[in-house]
């Protein structure tokens, strides 16, 4: 279809030659635009619908069957909403999601104050400001796997510096706790390395929003003699809220999709108390190998996330207007 | 939070320096994990393990010798029997009553991370640089479809697209090559590239291009000689991005590759000595892993800067 298009429109390109200026018939000659446009966007298209979409749709006619990937040989037989059922009425199912909000929700909570305040302070523009920040987003650049893996070292009792450096700052005895072992700890643990990691993401686009904000709106407030503490509320926040919001969505749609950092940190224990969402895909496609319940889960997963985040971009999008 | 806010306009010394102290008390604190990495790397096995933990020891080079190699345990006359140690590994590791029968997976496996890397980079700003312009320049039937399309792709939890691939690179037989990794790291990236580069591009005036094309330039030159030497940056940036995508993923790895493929993430952790994680060997494998993002990190963070905080606010 493409060269039917540069054909017919060089054809009229000859055309136009004849009557035009040599300058635009050699432009003419060339391909015409269209066919341009197309020879730039399919391959990205091709390459999509080949990694993306042919295999989302493969996943999609999986889940309403009992494939199972380590027999590929047995006979396949549709299920119709069995897997679907199964899973939603699966007690695990929620005990996942429950890991899961309980880990969006603080490391939300905690990289965005943590974040924020950070971006404020910088935006003091103290000297050597652009060098720290530099050195504040270098977490952020890593391998969650490679520094996940290698915080497990350090919530190691007694050896590991994590309980080492608490037990010297409280006095409490450093293997009387275990981050990694205990199931009212864990949870936490994980969301240390994550706010480890993360918070800089954050401080980030908050700092945009604060530069955002022009100069002229604080000497106004300054010039009806508006408080520091009046200018912060009524002007610094809802002027960086947008950003704010933004960064959250960002960090929301990540940290559902949490995997990595977490397998290896924890690997979902002690008992299931870390066990993300992510993590009970694995376990059930690639240990338990029921490749149709597991394909049910991940659409029912990729639904959620993309359900909410499209609730909270219109949210957002309502903040922005205003 | 702050609760003394002060005017931007003219911060006042005082709060100048306590921000500045906060914020760098805060660098300094995150920096201890990784300054831990970079330490226990240059220790004995016990030093690494001793309680209280160690920030003065003997430095040895044993984690990196014990990264790069395999050794097996000799009885001592059969040492003895040996000739002089060949080397600083060879003199540590008969040390321990050990000699060295091999080379490790882990240069392999860094290799590995540096063809899927670079090659899968090459290829999303490839495909990106030219679908960014198409959607920039050309009116495209469904163009915001498309483009939304392109980006809710990333929302997908990788597990749930590793299933399907990996049935997909089973029938195709992509399964542990690197390949079929470039291939999967190039889509996940395309979507990120396509949509930082439209941004950029769209910047670019279209005058640029229309000028030249009056001149007497067709639309591919002008693309080539007008529109990418304006887009450097952006593309860089866009690169950035892409490259530590690549080097830092893990889920992908670890489910569709186990041997011939397999990248240094998935390995690292399986780095173990006798008794367990060889802790020293791991955080020397870390260090020479992390050392390439921290170069990046520090000699480009003006484009990765202007690449977060763009993407971010576009989107």
């Amino acid at each position: 279809m493409n060269e039917r298009f540069s054909t017919t429109l060089e054809g009229t390109a000859d055309a136009a030659a004849r009557s035009t200026p040599p300058a635009v018939a050699r432009r003419l000659r060339g391909l015409s635009d269209r066919a341009i446009a197309w020879i730039f966007i399919s391959p990205t298209i091709i390459l999509l619908l080949a990694i993306n979409i042919f295999p989302l749709c493969w996943a999609i006619y999986l889940s309403f069957t009992n494939y199972r990937a380590n027999r590929p040989n047995s006979e396949v037989e549709g299920v119709g909403l069995r897997n679907f059922e199964r899973v939603l009425t699966d007690g695990d199912t929620w005990l996942a999601m429950q890991a899961t909000a309980h880990f969006v929700f603080w490391t939300i909570v905690l990289q965005t104050l943590i974040g924020f305040t950070l971006a404020y302070l910088i935006d003091r523009k103290f000297r050597g400001h652009a060098f720290w920040t530099t050195v504040i987003l270098i977490p952020m650049m890593l391998s969650p796997a490679v520094v996940g893996n290698f915080w497990r070292f350090l919530y190691q009792p007694q050896i590991g510096l994590f309980n080492y450096i608490v037990s010297f700052f409280t006095g409490v005895e450093p293997s009387s706790f275990q981050m990694l072992g205990d199931v009212t700890l864990a949870p936490w643990a994980i969301i240390i390395v994550d706010t480890w990691m993360w918070t800089p993401y954050v401080m980030l686009i908050c700092l945009a929003g604060l530069r955002s904000i022009p100069d002229y709106i604080y000497e106004a407030a300054e010039v009806d003699r508006a408080s520091p503490w009046r200018q912060f509320w009524s002007i610094t926040i809802p002027m960086a809220l947008p950003f704010i919001m933004l960064a959250v969505l960002f960090r929301g749609i990540e940290n559902f999709k949490m995997f990595d950092m977490v397998v290896l940190l924890t690997g979902g224990g002690p008992g299931s108390t870390t066990e993300l969402a992510s993590i009970t895909l694995k376990r059930e496609a690639f240990e338990s190998w029921r490749t149709g319940r597991a394909s049910a889960f991940a659409i029912i997963l990729f639904v959620a996330v993309f359900g909410l985040a499209n609730i909270y971009v219109k949210a957002l999008n309502r903040v922005k207007q205003r | 939070m702050s609760t003394t806010a002060h005017s931007v306009v003219s911060p006042g010394r005082l709060s100048k320096s306590i921000a500045g102290a906060v914020v760098i008390i805060y660098a300094l604190v995150t920096m201890i994990p990784l300054a831990w990495i970079l330490l226990t790397s240059f220790k004995s096995p016990p030093d690494s393990i001793s309680y209280p933990p160690k920030v003065i020891f003997e430095p040895t080079a044993e984690g990196y010798c014990n990264l790069f190699t395999t050794r097996s345990r000799q009885t001592d006359e059969y040492i003895e029997s040996l000739g002089p140690p060949q080397g600083i590994c060879d003199e540590i590791t008969r040390k321990r009553n050990m000699v060295i029968v091999g080379e490790s997976n882990y240069w392999p496996r860094f290799m590995n991370s540096l063809i899927i890397g670079f090659g899968s980079t090459v290829l999303a700003v490839f495909l990106g640089t030219l679908a960014a312009y198409g959607f920039s320049r050309f009116r495209v039937p469904l163009a915001d479809d498309l483009l939304f399309f392109i980006l809710s792709t990333r929302m997908m939890p990788p597990i749930a697209v590793a299933i399907p691939i990996y049935l997909m690179y089973r029938e195709l037989g992509l399964s542990d090559t690197a390949m079929g990794m470039i291939l999967l790291y190039t889509a996940v990236n395309v979507s990120l590239a396509v949509w930082l580069l439209k941004g950029f591009i769209d910047e670019i005036p279209r005058e640029y291009e229309e000028a030249a094309m009056i001149d007497g330039y067709s639309r591919m030159q002008a693309f080539f000689k007008v529109v990418l030497p304006q887009a450097t940056t952006g593309i860089a940036a866009t690169a950035i991005f892409c490259l530590i995508f690549a080097w830092n993923e893990y889920a992908f790895a670890v489910l569709l590759t186990s041997g011939e493929a397999q990248t240094a993430p998935p390995f690292i952790p399986t780095i173990i000595g006798e008794g367990g994680q060889d802790w020293p060997a791991v955080a020397a494998g870390t260090t020479i892993f992390l050392v390439p993002i921290l170069v990046f990190t520090i000699l480009l963070r003006k484009q990765l800067l202007r690449g977060i905080t763009f993407g971010a606010v576009r989107k």
